[in-house]
């Protein structure tokens, strides 16, 4: 699993790049959406955080097959030794990584970008940015297998994911907000247990699910 | 000739396989059935009960709003069951029977959607807002839409069955906690006024145009599920017939 990771990691070294420099345009854009009245910004700063990391890993998630299905190695990855549950993590674990290595960059020049101080509440922010990411990857992982082999796969990924994590969109944004407003991790424990139930029961799922997906 | 002699000797068209091109006798009662007692639902609901005291006439869309989605609620569930049974035993009815009840499930979700925003305009001065329950309806609506659009495109039946069955299970998983993050968020929606602790709020006579027209819907939904498998039965039948043929050449 490990090893099948680092491989994917070498590989996609394009992703991760089309990425960040996916989530700097993405900010940029948003700027120009909704002109540059501060007040205004900091009001739906938190909304626009996440639609930043959520379009970034939709982007990464997307290809991340893309690879295995090009090359037609589908059959060689389910000839690896370890069962199939060890490529679902070692793909979900791929996806994390590159999603949590994008926020690392969106995070800091989100703060720049819109004259927001992020710095005090960074391992609060940290930690609903994980529990959201390891959320929407988890799916996104399974989701992304099973659009692999249909037309129109660019498509029907995000219109199955997002109707899909609106819990996890709705819990980070609401987090995200109430972080940001100085308020502490207890104020926003239900929306933590959410996501982090979201998480548990999707990490147990998936990767059953995973097997009737990839059978050929 | 040859072809010819091959065809009617097989068992699909055999004198016992003909009868399954047309509807069973208990489907066609589901059918007669489901026509009466939603015509009597309707007349009860819209001519023999008083209006609401503060709505008004408008009121009387419940009659059609809230059975509407009891059953879709209902529909997905079965897909939900269905769609388990299929990854289970591996048979193509079972996923027939899943899709067939995801597509009812949808329409009446939509026929809840729209009722409900006829009723909200009146009643709240607005089409749609993001109340709780008017969200969590919308995004039960997009997933399986998603559902049925997912299906149409696989490559071939076993896979559009097995993508399916898996995402049908992970909706059905998504529906309770969407209903927890969707609640938390905000509710506007007047609460639940039948299935609440304490007893039905809603006065006994308005009760019985309701459970009426939540009969009638379940009929309507078995002899439209009914219909609809036969349907993809034949077509799976129609596909291997292809199938046949071509490698007959």
């Amino acid at each position: 699993m490990t090893r099948k990771d680092v491989t994917v990691e070498l590989r996609a070294r394009e992703r991760v790049n089309a990425m960040l420099f996916f989530a700097a345009l993405v900010l940029f854009i948003f700027n120009f959406a909704l002109g540059p009245d501060r007040e205004k910004l900091r009001e739906v700063a938190p909304g626009l955080l996440w639609l930043a990391f959520l379009f970034t890993g939709m982007l990464g998630l997307g290809r991340s097959f893309q690879a295995e299905r090009e090359n037609e190695c589908f059959e060689e990855l389910l000839l690896t030794p370890g069962d199939r549950e060890s490529i679902f993590f070692g793909k979900l674990a791929g996806n994390v990584l590159f999603m949590v290595t994008a926020e690392a960059l969106i995070l800091p020049l989100f703060g720049i970008l819109y004259n927001l101080d992020i710095w005090a509440y960074l391992p609060a922010l940290a930690l609903v940015a994980l529990l959201g990411t390891i959320g929407f990857s988890t799916l996104g992982t399974l989701l992304a297998a099973m659009t692999a082999h249909l037309r129109a796969r660019e498509v029907m990924l995000p219109l199955l994911l997002f109707p899909l994590t609106v819990p996890v969109i709705l819990g980070s944004v609401r987090a995200t907000e109430a972080i940001l407003a100085g308020q502490g991790l207890g104020e926003v424990s239900h929306w933590l247990k959410l996501l982090g139930g979201f998480d548990i029961v999707f990490l147990v799922v998936s990767p059953l699910a995973f097997e009737f997906v990839l059978e050929e | 000739m040859e072809a010819r002699t091959v065809v009617s000797s097989a068992p699909w068209v055999s004198e016992e396989g003909r009868g399954r091109f047309r509807s069973s006798a208990t489907t066609k009662a589901f059918g007669a059935a489901a026509v009466i007692v939603l015509a009597t639902g309707l007349t009860l609901g819209l001519l023999v009960v008083p209006p609401d005291a503060v709505q008004g006439q408008v009121q009387r869309i419940m009659y059609l709003h809230v059975p509407s989605i009891v059953t879709a609620y209902l529909a997905f569930a079965v897909v939900f069951c269905f769609s388990i049974l299929y990854l289970w035993k591996r048979e193509l009815r079972f996923d027939a029977v899943a899709v067939s009840s995801a597509e009812i499930g949808v329409v009446l979700t939509g026929i809840t959607l729209a009722t409900g925003s006829i009723w909200g305009k009146s009643t709240w001065g607005v089409w749609w807002t993001w109340d709780a329950r008017l969200t969590l309806t919308a995004i039960l609506f997009t997933i399986y839409v998603g559902y049925l659009m997912l299906r149409t495109f696989a490559e071939e039946p076993q896979a559009a069955a097995r993508y399916g069955a898996v995402l049908a299970l992970i909706g059905f998983l998504d529906i309770p906690l969407n209903h927890m993050a969707v609640q938390w968020w905000r509710t506007l929606h007047q609460p639940s006024s039948i299935l609440r602790p304490g007893g039905p709020s809603v006065a006994p006579v308005l009760l019985l145009p309701l459970g009426v027209m939540f009969l009638g819907l379940v009929l309507l939904y078995l002899y439209l599920l009914s219909e609809r498998v036969r349907l993809e039965r034949l077509r799976h039948q129609t596909a291997d017939l292809r199938l046949k043929r071509g490698r007959r050449g």
